[in-house]
Parts: structure tokens; C-alpha cells; sequence
């Protein structure tokens, strides 16, 4: 019996041949991840198991992004642990304020994170690197304390369920529709314990983009990764990027599977999530008419380069409406200066949107676009849970770029196809 | 061990936003956090919750973020144990890591917000004493219970090392 990829990452970082899901394995890791609502805790903890330094100063990364820059005096205190840590323990790669990005999307972009890795991060969306293939999942502060101690964490091996999407996307559809409808399906917990796999011939079209949104929100559907077979697309991202040795693990022909899913794409409308659930989804024809205060374009869902210039095309001669702050969140700094050379931000700004230096800030309501009670926001952001970017009385609605954009425009939720009419 | 305590319970898709939201993730004591605990679904909760009270939840708690912040609001709140159909996986890592227990039972759906309960940890058996009702709750795996025993992941690791 053939092994998944889940299962032979796993199987080469615990020094096995084989392992079966539901075992349970120390494994190697080759990327420790905290931030600096994380870091804190993990270093306190970290303290306490008493040992000196981490395991190896080039395997640990910490980034300042959720209440960076400085949000208010404690949030500095917090960001201030985190920066005295790197500091001390001498970490090889660190990201400050003006050069830092969203942790998930800086870390693939700077090849810190490669195919066929093990990668335990203190945020759930650690799971983004899934995209390239890599076994990469989120844990709490105290796993990664001790990750960052001793280089190993402890993994039950999770069944796959594979979904399979047959068909080609339609114009203004991407990674971000995919994944929500397929939360929709299964729902928030459909997944849970297990990895999810995504194949057919619709991602194969996708770019790395639009595969990072997907793998970004398997933790939505519960799962403990969303992972991609490494193909030319994979390769043609890392080789620019990868400065060390790695391996593509794809699925045996006769791997297991809990279940294998199929999904006809080809009608697929762009998917809008409704309150307060990621797997609340409804096409954009059944959305009907909600009056929005706010758009935010960004978050390690959306906010790479592509999602930017999808946001541009909708924008670009166009204003936004006037009761509707539009605001739009570069990734990192490498996708903000390609969105400055290629005019993408003269057209956001044209358009009358507020452009932000990268941050998680909104999406977890924190800063840069909190929410009044009775708002209403759509977000290219990966939660809409009851109070997520603010008020208790808030509401958040996932979409992907194109209809953000377009929902900042016309002042409510809709499509680019209602703006070209 | 014996746990005793009233029952706070919730629903399905409890996320780590309702048990604290992030806004308060600017501190990380689990006393300062327990001030905000269950906050975006409960305002109620922090003020009225007595030392040994008992979360009883529905499917898929704790989902959303890794914040550990989640459990130790919990924990610094003063509840005793968490009791839940099933729990998203990185709070049930967290839980077992910091040392709050957390029971999986299939009839937490039976168990109402406001009766006592009383919790046998080593046997997972749960006892409702306002209806007489006795739940059996699942069995951690091996592996877990070593983590338990320990005390915490943090004195496990210790243990491991040899500190």
C-alpha cells in the first residue's frame, strides 16, 4: 500500500519508512515560526524548559506582523520581547518594520520555506505552505517553545482526504472561490484532524498564487494541512528562491484516503462567505443587496502580488464609493515595491483607497480598520467570526479581490461583471 | 482526581475570537487575559464564573486561531475542565499542553448550561448530580496521558532532557 504525501514527509522527518495515520511521531522540523502576539509566550515558556539556545539560529523565524508597527504601549512591550529575543539568541533571519511582510507570505517569497519541509508555526495559517508542498501546520505557543528547544515536535499522522476539481474556472474565479466553496461542503470542521489534498485540473491551472490562498484556509475546514503535489509550477516559484537542498514528496498512485471528493468547477461563481462562518457561502448571484462600510484588499489569504494586480483592474478609473473606506494591504515589502513599479498603487490611490505598509492589522481587529458596531466589511481575509475585525455588532463577508474591489465601487456586495455594464 | 463545578454551556464553533478576542492579544498573563475569557460570545462569563466551573461545549471548539491565549483565559479564569463533543486541534494541543483538562464525550450535547457536574479525569467518567446521569468520555491516547502525568508539555520536554 502506497503512502500520501502527508505521510512521507512525516515518514522522512521521524527517520522511518512508513507510517500509518494515527501514529504518533517525533519529527524533525526545518522551520520554527512565531509572531508577535505568539513569540511572547513561546519565549516565556521557552525560558522555562532551560536550555540556552534554540536548536539552530537559522531554523528559527520570528516576524513582527500582527500588531506591527507598534499598535499601542503593550502591543509594543510585546513586539519589544520578540525583538530582545532575536537579538540575543542571534537569529539568522529576522524581518523588521520596513522590511517585514505577513509572516506566510514572506517566508515562501524570501525561500524560507521549501518543498517536502516539516514547518510548525504559533499561527494557524501556517498551513499556507501546503502550497508548495511542504507539511507545514499550526501549533500554540508551547509546542513551538519546545520546537525552538530541541528541533522536534510531536505529529499524530493525519488521514487525507483528496479533493479532486474537475473543470476549468470562469473569469473572475480563483483560488480564494475554490476554497470557500469547498468549506461551504464539508464545513468548518470537516477536516478536522486530517490533511486535505487538492488536485485536478483546475489547480493544476492555478498559479502559486491562487494555491496559497487554498492551502492558507484548510485550517477553515478544520484540517491539520492543505497540501499540493509539487509540479513545474511548484519548481518554477522555488528554484529562483530556494538557497538550500529540498525534496518533492508527491502521493503514491495507490495511497489511502479517507475520501476523495469531486468537485465540477465549471459553473462556479465567485463565493461570498456570510456571518459569522467561513462555510456560510453563497454565489455572488445569490448574495443579494448588502450595503458595506469597508473593504479591506489583503492578509495572508490575498495579499500577493497577483490579488493586487486583480484589485487594480478593478479600481483602475474607477472610484471608490463615497461612504466605503477601501483599504489595501501589500503582503510585504518586495510585493509593494512590484505594486509601486507596476502602477498598481498610483491606481489605488487614484481610486481613492487607503494603501497600508504590510500587516495582519484588520483582519484580526486589530488595527488599521476596526469595526463600529452594525458595520459591515468585505475582506479578502480568511474569518468572519462574530466580532472578528471589531465590534461583537460587526459583520465580516469573505470574497476573493475582484469582488472586494468591486464591492468598495459600487458601495455594496458585488462582481466586477456589474461594473462593466 | 475530582473535579467539581457549575456548567457554562455553549454550542458548536466556539472560536478562539469568542474566548478572547484579539484585541486583548496585546497581553499574555492568564490573569490579565481571564478579565476578557468568552467576552465575543459571553459577556457575562468573566464577571460570574466561580474557581472549579466547568466549560461544556458542543462540536468543533476552540476553532480559529492558535492563540494559546484561548486556553489560558480558560485556565486563569479558574475553570476546571473543558468538556466537548470534538475540539479543533490546535486548542486541544494547547489544552493538554498547559495543563487544562479537556474531555472529548460524544453527550456533552446533554449536559445544560447551569447544573453540577463531577468529573472523574483518571476515568473520564462524568457525573451530571442534577439528573443522576453518568457520561463516559473518550480515553486519551497513550501518548497524551505521558504528557498529562508530566504535567504540561514544558516539564515533559524538561523530563526528556534530563533538567
Amino acid at each position: 500500500m502506497g503512502m500520501t504525501m502527508a505521510q512521507k514527509i512525516l515518514a522522512a522527518h521521524a527517520g522511518v519508512e512508513l507510517v500509518e495515520p494515527g501514529q504518533f511521531v517525533d519529527v524533525k522540523v526545518d522551520v520554527v515560526l512565531a509572531n508577535d502576539i505568539t513569540a511572547p509566550i513561546a519565549i516565556r515558556e521557552f525560558t522555562r524548559i532551560g536550555v540556552e539556545g534554540v536548536f539552530d539560529r537559522d531554523k528559527v523565524i520570528m516576524v513582527p506582523d500582527h500588531f506591527a508597527p507598534n499598535r499601542d504601549i503593550k502591543s509594543a512591550e510585546q513586539c519589544k520581547v520578540l525583538r530582545d529575543f532575536v537579538q540575543r539568541q542571534n537569529l539568522t533571519h529576522y524581518f523588521e518594520v520596513g522590511r517585514m511582510g505577513i509572516e506566510h507570505i514572506l517566508l515562501p517569497e524570501q525561500g524560507l520555506v521549501l518543498p517536502g519541509d516539516v514547518i510548525v508555526g504559533a499561527d494557524s495559517h501556517t498551513c499556507t505552505y501546503g502550497a508548495l508542498g511542504a507539511f507545514a501546520t499550526g501549533m500554540g505557543s508551547t509546542d513551538i517553545a519546545v520546537a525552538m528547544a530541541t528541533g522536534k515536535v510531536w505529529m499524530k499522522v493525519p488521514e487525507t482526504i483528496k479533493f479532486v476539481y474537475r473543470g476549468r474556472l470562469r473569469e473572475w474565479v480563483g483560488g480564494k472561490d475554490l476554497i470557500l466553496h469547498t468549506i461551504g461542503v464539508v464545513g468548518v470542521d470537516g477536516a478536522l484532524y486530517q490533511a486535505m489534498e487538492f488536485s485536478g485540473e483546475a489547480v493544476d491551472d492555478l498559479s502559486m498564487n491562487g494555491r496559497f490562498t487554498m492551502a492558507n484556509m484548510a485550517v477553515e475546514a478544520g484540517a491539520k494541512v492543505g497540501l499540493f503535489a509539487f509540479d513545474e509550477e511548484t519548481q518554477a516559484y522555488v528554484e529562483p528562491r530556494a538557497r538550500r537542498t529540498y525534496t518533492a514528496y508527491n502521493s503514491d498512485r495507490d495511497a489511502r484516503y479517507a475520501q476523495v471528493i469531486e468537485v465540477d468547477v465549471s459553473e462556479l461563481e465567485p463565493q461570498v462567505a456570510f456571518p459569522h462562518l467561513p462555510s456560510s457561502v453563497r454565489p455572488l448571484s445569490q448574495v443579494g443587496e448588502i450595503p458595506i462600510d469597508q473593504a479591506v484588499i489583503g492578509s495572508c489569504t490575498n495579499g500577493r502580488l497577483e490579488d493586487l494586480q486583480v484589485t487594480a483592474q478593478v479600481l483602475r478609473g474607477r472610484k471608490v464609493h463615497p461612504y466605503v473606506r477601501c483599504i489595501v494591504i501589500p503582503g510585504s515589502q518586495a510585493v509593494y515595491l512590484e505594486a509601486v513599479r507596476q502602477g498598481l498603487v498610483e491606481a489605488f490611490i487614484e481610486a481613492g483607497a487607503a494603501v497600508s505598509t504590510p500587516t495582519c492589522g484588520p483582519c484580526l481587529g486589530g488595527h488599521m480598520g476596526v469595526l463600529a458596531a452594525g458595520e459591515r466589511c468585505v475582506a479578502t481575509t480568511n474569518r468572519n467570526f462574530q466580532g472578528r475585525m471589531g465590534s461583537p455588532q460587526s459583520e465580516v463577508y469573505l470574497a476573493n479581490p475582484a469582488v472586494a474591489a468591486a464591492s468598495a465601487v459600487l458601495g455594496r456586495i458585488g462582481g466586477p461583471a456589474e461594473l462593466a455594464r | 482526581m475530582r473535579l467539581t463545578g457549575k456548567v457554562w454551556k455553549y454550542g458548536a464553533n466556539v472560536d478562539t475570537d469568542a474566548i478572547v478576542p484579539a484585541r486583548y492579544l496585546n497581553v499574555s498573563t492568564p490573569e490579565e487575559l481571564a478579565l476578557h475569557c468568552m467576552e465575543g460570545i459571553d459577556p457575562e462569563f468573566a464577571q460570574g464564573v466561580q474557581p472549579g466551573d466547568i466549560i461544556v461545549a458542543t462540536a468543533n471548539f476552540g476553532c480559529g486561531s492558535s492563540r494559546e491565549h484561548a486556553p489560558l483565559a480558560i485556565k486563569g479564569a479558574g475553570v476546571s475542565c473543558v468538556i466537548g463533543t470534538t475540539f479543533a486541534r490546535i486548542f486541544y494541543r494547547n489544552a493538554i499542553n498547559i495543563g487544562l483538562p479537556i474531555l472529548e464525550c460524544p453527550a456533552a450535547e446533554q449536559i445544560e448550561g447551569g447544573q453540577t457536574l463531577e468529573v472523574e479525569l483518571e476515568t473520564g467518567k462524568i457525573h451530571n448530580l442534577d439528573t443522576g446521569q453518568t457520561f463516559q468520555a473518550e480515553p486519551y491516547p497513550e501518548f497524551i496521558i505521558g504528557i498529562i502525568r508530566a504535567g504540561g508539555l514544558i516539564e515533559y520536554t524538561r523530563k526528556e532532557l534530563g533538567r
